[in-house]
């Protein structure tokens, strides 16, 4: 039994914010989702594709973030209740298709989530996806905690319907990926139907054909600005903007999101709940004004706590001095003065150190004794762990080959990286292997450009590594172009059979669905082959022949592909599976007195090996060890043996 | 808002961590014991960081547990009442940002090598350096080798079951083990809930020595 899908009205669950947004989503009907994995937002299509059948929903993992929001939007034109869900930079791939998505308007409820991570937990960027939502001219929404985040989530798709455009759900790693308690709501019956109308005329947005085309963008552009007046109305009186303190705080901490409860738990740390009131915000585009004027009316200073980029705190500024004349002049505290930081992300510590300075109340949680001592401790006591490759990765071997290979070739050639584990290739556990890293298909992309640079002077080898789902979604056209170019590159495609940093969610190479039903696969060799590129499959664990194809194809012109397969280590197909088993034959490793100086510990590095000091060997941690055997080829004395397991 | 028939806590919140090196299912242990306690009617939050989970970084769970209200997925500093450190060098490292003279420590001995230590760039401390360590910085303090119990019982991964164990049986929070099999029996089958529950028994045996 899946229980967020059949929960009963009133039952008090434990739930992921992400879980929650989901299970809101059903109690609202939601038809069709559509989305591409990305921390921290990948739990609400998981959860959504495991209650498809009980709750009658389209879901699909769709090629990427744009064609996400285009599948979801077709939902909504047919009249169905429609969400798209992607992290924070998804919605930058999706924006082209957004802005053009909020002109026009949308017919069935249409929310597309946006979770973002402040603090880059998991990302390479602090990226805002706010200011679409000012930029794109459509309603914001930020949950405050877990039962905002249903109840949310649930109330955005009548509003979509109420206004007819499409709304923004925003949450952050610290509520999607956090869990509390959260009481379930109702959920809806089962009937729908689906009618796309295009009968009526070209303005008439809820039956004509859905068209922006340039004589009509001034009647959509008044359309669009005229529904957010009518949002800023609704926002007036939403029960998701509340104020607790005192009547006439010494302060007021205007708020939204997890900083809620960041700035809740900072006031009760200085116990200073008599001089302070939070107007916690859940609306915060576009501004309900007069419930703003009204709050800050209480008092003549202001903090304003989010995280990331000042957006609520600027957007108050404009605000307060539109209202000025009879508001009075009144002094704002956050980003702008330094006394919060706009970079990283926030934390009750973080708001306690603002308040404190503001209120001048001293605040220490223990002794500096204990701190000073604490820190030279775990100085010794406690090494830092670097992130690196699972025991048993394929990325490993992959890196290894493809760093031996380029410093055969000894030629400076070098690798442009993408988005996934393998990011990991641009630090010693990748053997330092990548010279750039943007975003999704842009190792490609840059790849495309350096290959035409020759001319100028850049004639070294130009190499791009992608994983088997970035290739789908952006690395494509970055490949057509640097064929139609004749750009001269090599793509290695670390293909792991899954969208591995995710969780395994589905792509269009594999053969299942979001849901778990057969699909057609799309073959990553053949796409290749049809683009105008030679194309060649090795497994990176036979490091040997990897390493020598790969130093063949440099030396070939034009754009060459290499595929390495192998399924990744953790792949719900493979945990636990051993192929060999792997021991060091103690005889043979003579340790430090090896002309390799520990080669298999000291740069291969796999968290399978130990290297013992005391008995100068290697040894292998059975706990650990994946047996993928790899570094059975690494060692070159032959003292790390594998068998293969009956 | 409080819940009629709560569990009393010893603290308002009671803030917990679990920690330890992605892989060993600190996250899964953290959310088992957030069910059993939100099933008493607690007010249960869990922060989690996942990104790194998988690639060998150190993941720690933060549990703040109120018989009033939500609080934010982050304890503050200084602010834990007991860390469970599935790692030893966690626990140190847990310490360094969350510890007072007044938290308690249940710790794995087991060590997991990280990868600057594999290649030799780092030393691991002795792990008797890291016992005093941690007695000195914590008001109590139990050393386990949840592993090797975890190991004897067929998979080293349920040493995080024996922790929870180990954390029912220091009687910190209302942890109770038909609560605990409840919440198993919903997410695996009956032959691996005895198995977890034999690991759960392990550990708290290993307190109550």
């Amino acid at each position: 039994m899946f229980e967020l899908a059949q929960a009963e009205k009133g039952a008090r669950l434990l739930l992921m914010g992400n879980d929650a947004i989901a299970r809101g989503a059903m109690e609202a009907g939601v038809r069709v989702v559509a989305g591409y994995p990305g921390t921290p937002s990948s739990e609400i299509v998981e959860n959504l594709a495991k209650a498809s059948r009980d709750r009658d929903i389209y879901v699909e993992w769709s090629v990427n973030e744009k064609v996400a929001l285009e599948v979801a939007a077709s939902a909504s034109y047919s009249g169905l209740r429609a969400m798209a869900a992607m992290k924070q930079v998804g919605m930058n791939v999706a924006s082209d298709f957004l802005l053009h998505l909020a002109q026009y308007g949308t017919r069935g409820g249409m929310v597309v989530v946006s979770c973002e991570d402040p603090g880059a937990l998991s990302s390479t960027n602090e990226g805002e996806s706010r200011p679409y939502a000012k930029m794109m001219e459509f309603p914001l929404l930020e949950p405050g905690d877990f039962q905002e985040a249903k109840d949310m989530s649930r109330w955005a798709f009548e509003l979509s319907e109420e206004i007819r455009n499409v709304v923004m759900l925003r949450s952050v790693t610290r509520l999607s990926h956090a869990s509390g308690n959260v009481i379930a709501g109702d959920l809806p019956s089962l009937e729908s139907k689906a009618v796309f109308k295009y009968g009526g005329g070209l303005m008439d947005t809820m039956e004509g054909p859905i068209v922006n085309l340039p004589g009509l963008l001034h009647v959509f552009r008044r359309n669009q600005e005229e529904k957010l007046r009518r949002v800023a109305e609704i926002f007036e009186r939403s029960p998701f903007n509340t104020y607790e303190g005192p009547q006439k705080p010494e302060l007021l901490i205007l708020t939204s999101s997890a900083c809620s409860l960041y700035s809740r738990e900072a006031v009760l740390l200085l116990d200073a709940q008599d001089r302070v009131g939070i107007l916690k915000l859940g609306t915060t585009w576009p501004l309900p004004w007069r419930l703003i004027k009204e709050h800050l009316s209480r008092t003549d200073k202001i903090l304003v706590v989010e995280e990331v980029l000042p957006f609520m705190e600027e957007n108050l500024l404009a605000l307060a001095a539109l209202l000025s004349p009879s508001l009075g002049v009144k002094t704002f505290h956050g980003k702008h003065d330094g006394l919060l930081p706009s970079v990283n992300e926030m934390n009750p510590d973080r708001v306690v150190a603002a308040l404190s300075r503001i209120l001048d109340v001293p605040y220490r949680a223990v002794s500096e004794k204990y701190v000073k001592r604490a820190a030279e401790i775990a100085a010794t006591g406690a090494p830092p762990r670097a992130l690196t490759f699972c025991p048993g990765c394929p990325h490993r071997a992959s890196f290894w080959s493809i760093h031996n290979a380029l410093r055969l070739d000894n030629r400076g050639g070098f690798v442009c990286g993408d988005i996934g584990c393998y990011s990991l290739g641009a630090i010693s556990s990748g053997f330092d292997t990548l010279k750039t890293l943007h975003s999704m298909g842009s190792g490609t992309g840059l790849a495309s450009g350096f290959g035409k640079l020759k001319r100028f002077g850049i004639d070294q080898p130009i190499l791009a590594v992608c994983g088997d789902s970035t290739f789908y979604h952006a690395v494509m056209p970055a490949l057509v172009n640097a064929v139609h170019n004749r750009a001269e590159i090599t793509l290695v495609v670390l293909d792991n059979s899954g969208t591995a940093m995710t969780g395994f969610q589905a792509h269009p190479g594999l053969e299942v669905n979001a849901v778990g039903e057969p699909v057609p696969a799309v073959d990553i060799p053949e796409t290749c082959r049809a683009m105008g590129a030679r194309v060649r499959v090795c497994d990176p664990f036979d490091i040997e022949e990897t390493r020598r194809t790969l130093l063949d194809m440099m030396d070939e012109r034009g754009v060459k592909v290499l595929v390495l397969r192998q399924i990744c280590a953790l792949s719900p197909e493979k945990k636990g599976w051993k192929r060999f088993e792997v021991t060091v034959n103690r005889e043979m490793c003579i340790g430090k007195n090896c002309g390799c100086n520990r080669l298999c510990t000291r740069i291969f590095k796999c968290p399978g090996l130990i290297w013992d000091g005391e008995s100068n060997a290697a040894r292998i941690d059975e706990v650990i060890c994946a047996g993928c055997g790899v570094c059975a080829s690494v060692c070159p004395s032959g003292a790390i043996e594998r068998k293969e397991v009956a | 808002m409080s819940v009629q028939g709560s569990a009393a806590i010893l603290s308002e919140p009671y803030n917990l961590i679990i920690t330890g090196v992605g892989g060993q299912g600190n996250v899964l242990a953290s959310r088992i014991v957030g069910e059993m306690l939100s099933r008493l009617g607690l007010h249960v939050t869990i922060g989690e960081t996942f990104g790194a989970s998988q690639r060998g970084g150190s993941v720690m769970s933060h549990l703040r547990v109120s018989s009033r209200s939500s609080y934010s997925s982050q304890i503050p500093f200084g602010r834990a009442h007991m860390v469970v450190a599935l790692e030893p060098t966690e626990a140190v490292r847990v310490l360094k940002d969350y510890g007072n003279p007044e938290i308690r420590v249940i710790c794995n001995t087991r060590p997991i090598r990280s990868i600057g230590v594999i290649s030799g760039e780092q030393a691991y401390p002795p792990i008797e350096a890291v016992k005093g360590w941690v007695r000195e910085l914590s008001r109590a303090a139990w050393f386990i080798d949840a592993t090797e119990e975890a190991v004897m019982l067929g998979n080293p991964v349920l040493g995080n079951i024996v922790c929870v164990g180990a954390l029912a049986a220091t009687g910190v929070l209302p942890l109770d083990r038909g609560i605990f099999k409840t919440v198993l029996a919903n997410k695996m089958t009956p032959d691996r809930v005895a198995l977890n529950l034999a690991a759960y028994d392990r550990g708290v045996a290993m307190i109550q020595k």
